[in-house]
């Protein structure tokens, strides 16, 4: 049981780690994406 | 004249279990409107899959030999050979979002990912409670209060409890509003329910918004593989939807492809009903967990909102954090009803909804973490 539980504390740790990383680099990029100057239509 | 009454004395107890299950799901799906279009399928098909002899399972007729059912054969093909149903729905699903709240407030993508919380705290009760960790992970994801990612994690961790499963995430998901209201005044006070903020709309250009779901796509399917059939066709489905220049095709995948593979996907999983595996007393501990972990995506995601606030100039309603669960419009609606209810002048809906919006993609990346971090422990 110990062991199991041990498993599991890892797992949600690094679960929720893994989807705030996910979050950040997509609101990252996408950050830079809005950052790229329209072009100018003549 | 044995024949006429060979069906009835073949009925089990469970089986009559089950009927009644199969009824009280289609009572709930017609007279209190929770999520029918789910409900009244799975019910129906409860009833059809535990009819003795059913022919909508395989059977074995005498003097034939086996015959195909048809409630089988879907499971086989649509759920069980590749999990086609719920990840073909995620495209209507995708077409049907609009990120324009999300993308012009982007912090309220971390309130979509602290709404995650209750599922792997779901993850470690269920382990507490004596599930091996396959199954723990499947109950656990019940948290992710999206359906197709629930049988979808659910079938790839070949859980022996796919049924109680989606019973439990479809249910809860038809019951936040009386779920998130309970979890929201447990951890916030008054004067914080009532607090009000402002809107202000910035245009979001189209290049962002077709930019959108093909970043997601690359950073999610990256990070975590796993993810990359969930994620991908929810952000293909809204990219139909953003690129402007497949109108038919986005009306289609919003409507005619949700409804039909819904009524499909309904249907199909009426097969994990049967009552041999269904009625068991850990079908009521799988309840009771996925209600837990409902209760705690609630409260992650309003104990993270006061947590940021401690850091925020321009504070932020702690209840919008609530909405960050993938039950989607409804969460939004709810606090939006909630932040009314507390003060009539407070509209959260715009920051609800892009919180709600980002639950949406968080779900879809911890159905796949979890699959990812489940398999390498296996």
């Amino acid at each position: 049981m110990t062991a199991a539980l041990i498993i599991a504390l890892k797992i949600a740790g690094l679960g929720l780690l893994g989807i705030f990383v996910s979050i950040l680099l997509i609101m990252g990029v996408t950050a830079l994406v809005a950052r790229i100057p329209e072009k100018k239509k003549d | 004249m044995d024949f006429l009454i060979s069906g009835l004395l073949a009925i089990t107890f469970k089986q009559l279990v089950m009927y009644l299950i199969g009824l009280l799901l289609i009572y709930l799906a017609i007279k209190k409107e929770y999520e029918p279009s789910l409900l009244l399928p799975m019910g129906f098909g409860a009833i059809l899959v535990n009819l003795p002899f059913s022919s909508a399972l395989n059977q074995v007729v005498s003097g034939v030999g086996e015959t195909q059912g048809i409630v089988e054969w879907l499971f086989h093909i649509g759920i069980e050979a590749s999990e086609a149903l719920p990840i073909l729905l995620f495209i209507g699903i995708g077409a049907m979002i609009d990120f324009g709240p999300l993308l012009s407030k982007p912090a309220l993508f971390l309130y979509g990912a602290a709404a995650q919380f209750g599922i792997f705290a779901a993850l470690i009760l269920a382990t507490l409670l004596g599930f091996d960790l396959k199954d723990a992970a499947s109950i656990a994801i019940i948290g992710a209060a999206d359906g197709p990612t629930s049988i979808l994690v659910s079938q790839v961790m070949h859980s022996n409890y796919i049924g109680a499963i989606a019973v439990a995430a479809y249910s809860y998901m038809a019951l936040v509003p009386i779920i998130q209201p309970f979890a929201i005044r447990l951890v916030t006070t008054k004067k914080e329910r009532t607090m009000t903020m402002k809107y202000q709309a910035s245009s979001v250009s189209k290049r962002v918004r077709i930019a959108f779901p093909i970043v997601v796509t690359f950073i999610v399917g990256l990070i975590a593989p796993t993810s990359v059939s969930l994620v991908g066709f929810l952000m293909f489905g809204n990219l139909i939807r953003e690129c402007g220049v497949l109108g038919t095709m986005s009306e289609t995948a919003q409507n005619a492809l949700a409804n039909l593979i819904t009524l499909f996907l309904g249907i199909t999983i009426s097969f994990s009903m049967q009552a041999e595996s269904f009625v068991r007393t850990d079908t009521l501990l799988i309840m009771a967990i996925g209600l837990f972990a409902f209760i705690f995506d609630t409260i992650g995601g309003v104990l993270f909102a006061k947590f940021l606030n401690l850091f925020l100039k321009e504070k932020i309603n702690p209840m919008v954090g609530a909405a960050g669960i993938s039950a989607f419009p409804m969460s939004s609606r709810v606090v939006q009803k909630l932040a009314l209810s507390e003060n009539p002048q407070n509209i959260l809906i715009m920051h609800a909804a892009g919180a709600n919006v980002s639950g949406q993609i968080a779900s879809a990346i911890a159905g796949g973490l979890m699959i990812t971090l489940v398999s390498a422990y296996l």
